[in-house]
């Protein structure tokens, strides 16, 4: 009971771990390099969910001082998360450009082909 | 001869630089042989010059210094020169003048390919040898070790053939892997339980350690410096044979193994010093090892009928006589040891010249095929004769006192199996050496040799000579006509021959240089 | 730094570039390489490439001059925010060495890029390659300077990004493939990094990692499992960046196929920095905070190093391509480097961090030689080099010097770490560690050795018929940087003194 109490309560940490550790499973598990990649991004979209959980505080505002708001969210992760993001968005960019250069070369996405490719040549 | 009088630092210094310098100069001049051959005996000529003058400062009990440049903590460039490390630059630069009149001869009757290269590595590994000689502290000693076998390596290969690669590959992995894996962690160790590596008389280890590990370190020591030859880390000396002979002649009889006998008699007498060790009692196994290196060697030699092998583990065997003595580290054990560095020096130098003559003149490497031979080549024989000699120990050649002292140190520690060890080992010598003139004199020579060796056969005049030079580096024709090697290299063969001589009844000198030596500290037990 | 914080609220405009040093360090190339975007010109690239390489060596110097001086770090308040709100850069002797280091590299190779670049990369992409090289440097720089740990991931992903491209534009398809191996590998480690700050910061709430420091003692005290989890996961994900056995697999043939001057300039640099990051983090973040000594973190670096050492050796010793051999000798070395971490006394950090900066000289002068015989002939792999050494005298003699110097033979660099690593392991009471340095090194003596026997014990065959020394833009840099690997085995006022002062620094930090 108290298990289950805590998985509700801390239920977006959960969410987290779960994102990450199956982002990495496809990245690895996975032979076709979009899916890498896709798996790449969710991996490093759980890490924003992990700034930004505890950054967030309910019923709070931004940090902007108002005597209307007494409670304020902390703006510093979602901050660096916005960087994150920008980091995600280019490593993705580049990822896929270079998936697509690689289909040029090997006519292929597959790591397992490429490889057999590569050792007949 | 006219003495430098220059101030003994300065001395250190050229000595350090005229190798390097005329290395410099031979690649300069690689495209004439006449200068490049110049330049080589000029170097060679003032190297002796520069270390003859640093003599006189030594043997009146000054002990130069010079440069002092630490590089970090605890590793510290620096020389000193001390009365052993005189007798061994001593050695190693007079007998590089003989060599280098030897080498011009050799080389151009074999018409040796690369000869720039190979006066060039040879003046380095000159340099590597004198830096030994004169080095202060453990690290400056290793440094210059290192150089030495590298720049001895392409002296090794310079063949180039696989055989050559097979000795070249050997050699180098050898001592390299002794140098690094056992030789280095020895000095790190010595370093963090000394706090120096500065040669001190008296030692640095004394007081410090104990028990086993005394002869662990010892361990790391004997056989981490490969060039020494102790059984079981001695058989790139064997293969070390492919080079040139000039190149076995001078470094794997003089400079290089002279420098491993050298650095173990150094660390024991200036790392461990010698009471320290004769108290513990640690050196015991190492004693029997070399002891037994002694005995092996000289039977290996006796089953080698390649000429140069043969002398490879003669020289393996004379090379464990001088870690005896340093192991052994009685006061004239010790002196025995110093001394049989130049002695064996001067005997063993002057039988590879023989051999490289006998090839010369006649393409012949093997013992069995010299049958005869000294009625052809009489000059050759009778220095291999007195280099032979020398080698047993038999007056009146030098050999005799190195040999007599290193028995009367033995004795004095009571190693009599030591004792018993030098005597059968002599016999051995005589075995294996002396077979050789013997059966080149009085052995029949083989039909064709005789025949067309008959008429000039006789002769050994420097004419002669002269005519061998000529002949072969015109037109480099299998030798059919044996007569004696050219004259350069029977020039060199008289000096060192004569020197083989003169050390018996002019021992005095090196003897008095010895003496200096801090040896022993009056409390012998 | 008083001075500084002034020269930023004064309202004066009393612009000393000497109190600006540090932001110099990221804004020069960063603004290079928005030039060399702009211009469409491969050579005006190079010339814009060269002249920031350059300056910033200039800026480097100026400011390990500033530390070495000062009796406290140098710290630079970015737009004038004080920390913890603003990010401060705070340099000390060892990232200033670091900084040195990666400018050093830059400056001196970038006259080895035009030639190359001119042969390896399309005339129009070549301004492409300069910005991404400059930027690239860039954030090379940043993670030395930068004193704020999220600030360290974010440069991070600036190099590495611009590396992934770099090594992209290798000729042969399969650096398209090492690329893509490498961006995987590398974003993996740089997300267990950032997921590791991500935690440090739930529990302290700073980044900056000064705060880090003083704050995770406490925070230990109350919530020990956060901490551990980031540290674990800053560990794992950085060890990934500098390719630690076994997690160098992206490293052999990123260096294989990366254009020749990206794998000199990466080798030399990419993961030194990383290995910095590591050692700043282990032991002035957590080791001022936590005893380490209850973790079983060095006995696992120092098994993997070992590992490293020696397998990573073993496998150069059976590569044919000379480019993968030297590739796999970076992750024996890199062993080495890690294992002074391992031993963690005062005179081990100082081999690790001198092995940086030697590790650096030699290898970048090897991968120069190989690049100069791969733009001569055309390839690296050792059964087609047969005599090179005849044909490139001067290219194969300093490959030689820098391979004793891998060897460690004294008198050159190599020999220097190796005796300050042999000597920090007995401090610590390690003595077989000393039997175990030079068991690997002997592993290159057979590696190294093969190349030698290869380049001058064979005649050369046709294919090396018009093989020469490169020109002089290619020849200078190696002969710089191999007179170099000699230069710091025999005098070390700038190579180990400094690095002593930094590893008194780490080892200061030590709780």
């Amino acid at each position: 009971m108290q298990a289950l109490q805590s998985l509700a309560d801390n239920y977006n940490y959960f969410i987290t771990i779960f994102l990450m550790v199956s982002g990495l499973y496809i990245v690895i598990a996975r032979g076709n390099m979009i899916k890498k990649l896709i798996g790449l991004a969710m991996f490093q979209s759980s890490v924003y969910l992990l700034y930004l959980s505890p950054g967030k505080i309910v019923g709070g505002t931004a940090p902007v001082l108002d005597p209307a708001f007494t409670v304020y969210s902390n703006p510093l992760p979602h901050v660096l998360m916005l960087t994150a993001i920008v980091v995600g968005v280019a490593t993705l960019a580049l990822g896929l450009a270079l998936t697509v250069r690689i289909y040029e070369a090997y006519g292929t996405v597959n790591e397992d082909q490429i490889f057999a490719r590569d050792n007949k040549k | 001869m006219m003495l430098l009088d220059l101030p003994p630092e300065l001395l250190i210094k050229l000595a350090l630089v005229i190798p390097i310098v005329g290395a410099a100069a031979i690649a300069l001049f690689g495209r004439f042989p006449n200068l490049r051959e110049a330049a080589t005996l000029t170097t060679a000529a003032s190297l002796l010059l520069v270390v003859a003058s640093l003599t006189p400062h030594v043997m009146s009990g000054a002990r130069p210094e010079a440069v002092d440049f630490t590089i970090v903590r605890g590793l510290t460039i620096a020389f000193k020169v001390e009365p052993l490390g005189m007798l061994f630059a001593l050695v190693a630069s007079s007998l590089w003048l003989v060599n280098s009149i030897y080498s011009i001869g050799y080389m151009r009757a074999n018409n040796e390919p690369r000869q720039t290269v190979f006066y060039i590595c040879f003046a380095v590994a000159i340099a590597s040898a004198i830096g030994i000689a004169f080095s202060r502290n453990l690290f400056t000693l290793f440094l210059f070790y290192e150089t030495l076998t590298l720049s001895t390596y392409p002296l090794v290969t310079h063949k180039g053939d696989d055989n050559a690669r097979r000795g070249g590959r050997i050699y180098l992995l050898l001592l390299l892997t002794t140098s690094m894996l056992l030789l280095l962690p020895a000095i790190i160790g010595t370093y963090a339980i000394a706090g120096t590596l500065d040669f001190t008389p008296g030692g640095i280890l004394a007081g410090k350690i104990y028990g086993p590990v005394v002869i662990g370190l010892l361990a790391l020591y004997v056989f981490g410096i490969g060039k020494a030859a102790v059984m079981p880390v001695h058989f790139w000396l064997p293969n070390a044979m492919v080079a040139p002979t000039p190149v076995s002649a001078f470094l794997h009889a003089v400079a290089v193994v002279k420098a491993g006998v050298f650095s173990i008699l150094k660390i024991v007498v200036y790392i461990f010093g010698p009471d320290f060790l004769l108290g513990s009692g640690a050196a015991d196994p190492f004693i029997y090892i070399a002891g037994g290196t002694v005995i092996l060697a000289s039977l290996m030699a006796m089953t080698k009928d390649n000429l140069k092998a043969r002398l490879a583990y003669s020289t393996i065997s004379q090379l464990s006589y001088i870690v005896l003595g340093a192991l052994i580290a009685t006061k004239w054990a010790l002196m025995g040891s110093g001394l049989h560095i130049a002695m064996h020096a001067a005997g063993k130098i002057t039988l590879f010249f023989c051999a490289g003559a006998i090839y010369t003149a006649a393409r012949k490497t093997k013992v069995s095929e010299l049958s005869g031979l000294g009625r052809v080549m009489p000059f050759t024989f009778a220095a291999f004769t007195i280099g032979a000699l020398s080698i047993i120990g038999l007056p009146p050649l030098g050999g005799l006192w190195s040999k007599w002292l290193l028995a009367q140190g033995a004795m004095d520690a009571n190693h009599y199996a030591i004792v018993a060890i030098f005597m059968i080992s002599s016999l051995l010598n005589i075995a294996y050496l002396l077979p050789i003139p013997i059966k080149a004199f009085f052995g029949k020579l083989p039909d064709a040799a005789s025949a067309s060796g008959g008429s000039g056969g006789t002769s050994s005049s420097a004419s002669l000579g002269a005519a061998a030079v000529r002949d072969n580096t015109a037109t480099n024709p299998p030798a059919v006509k044996i007569k004696e090697a050219p004259l350069a290299c029977l020039i060199a063969i008289g000096i060192t021959s004569l020197a083989c001589i003169l050390l018996f009844f002019f021992p005095q000198p090196l003897y008095e240089l010895l003496a200096q030596a801090p040896f022993e500290f009056g409390n012998d037990p | 730094m008083s001075v500084l914080a002034a020269a930023a609220t004064a309202p004066s405009f009393a612009f000393v570039i000497g109190d600006h040093l540090p932001i110099l360090q990221v804004i020069v190339p960063l603004l290079g390489a928005v030039l060399c975007a702009l211009t469409r010109r491969g050579s005006f690239a190079f010339a814009i490439a060269a002249l920031v390489s350059w300056s910033l060596l200039g800026v480097a110097i100026m400011l390990l001059w500033q530390v070495l001086g000062a009796a406290a770090p140098i710290t630079y308040y970015i737009g004038g925010w004080a920390p913890p709100w603003g990010i401060e850069y705070r340099v000390d002797a060892l990232n200033a060495f670091i900084l040195v280091l990666v400018a050093g590299v830059g400056a001196i190779t970038i006259p080895f890029a035009y030639r190359t670049v001119g042969k390896e990369i399309d005339e129009d992409k070549q301004s492409w390659f300069y910005a991404l090289f400059l930027l690239c440097l860039s954030g090379l720089m940043g993670m030395a300077v930068t004193g704020d740990a999220f600030n360290i991931f974010v440069f991070m992903e600036v190099s590495s990004l611009s590396a992934y491209a770099l090594i992209a534009m290798g000729s042969d398809r399969r650096a398209l493939l090492a690329a893509y191996q490498y961006l995987i590998m590398g974003t993996i480690g740089a997300t267990f990094y950032v997921i590791g700050i991500g935690l440090l910061y739930v529990v302290t709430g700073t980044l900056n990692l000064a705060d880090l420091a003083t704050r995770i003692g406490p925070a230990f005290g109350t919530a020990p499992q956060p901490i551990l989890a980031a540290l674990a996961f800053i560990v794992v994900g950085i060890s990934l960046k500098l390719a630690l056995f076994p997690l160098h697999l992206w490293l052999p043939n990123a260096y294989a196929f990366a254009p020749t001057f990206v794998t000199t300039f990466l080798a030399a640099t990419a993961t030194k920095v990383a290995v910095y990051i590591l050692l700043r983090l282990y032991f002035t973040v957590f080791g001022g905070a936590i005893s380490l000594s209850d973790l079983p973190i060095a006995e696992v670096l120092l098994m993997l190093s070992i590992a490293a050492m020696f397998i990573a050796s073993i496998l150069a010793v059976y590569e044919d391509s000379v480019e993968r051999m030297l590739a796999y000798s970076s992750v024996a070395q890199i062993g080495c480097i890690t294992l002074g971490m391992a031993i963690a006394t005062r005179a081990g950090l100082t081999g690790s961090i001198v092995h940086l900066l030697n590790h650096a000289v030699m290898k970048a002068t090897l991968f120069m030689a190989i690049g100069a015989v791969v733009y001569r002939v055309g390839t690296s792999c050792m059964s087609e080099l047969a005599g090179i050494g005849r044909k490139m005298p001067l290219t194969m003699g300093l490959f030689v010097v820098a391979g004793l110097s891998i060897i460690g033979v004294p008198g050159t660099a190599g020999f220097i770490s190796k005796w300050q690593l042999g000597i920090g392991a007995v401090d610590a009471g390690l003595w077989p560690l000393v039997f175990v340095l030079v068991g690997s090194s002997l592993i290159a003596v057979i590696y190294i050795g093969k190349v030698v026997e290869v380049a001058y014990f064979r005649e050369p065959g046709d294919n090396l018929a018009d093989a020469r020394d490169p020109p002089a833009s290619m020849l200078i840099p190696m002969a710089l940087l191999g007179a170099a690997t000699i230069y710091f085995g025999l005098d070390t006022t700038w190579s180990a003194q400094i690095a002593d002062t930094a590893a008194q620094i780490l080892i200061g930090g030590l709780k």
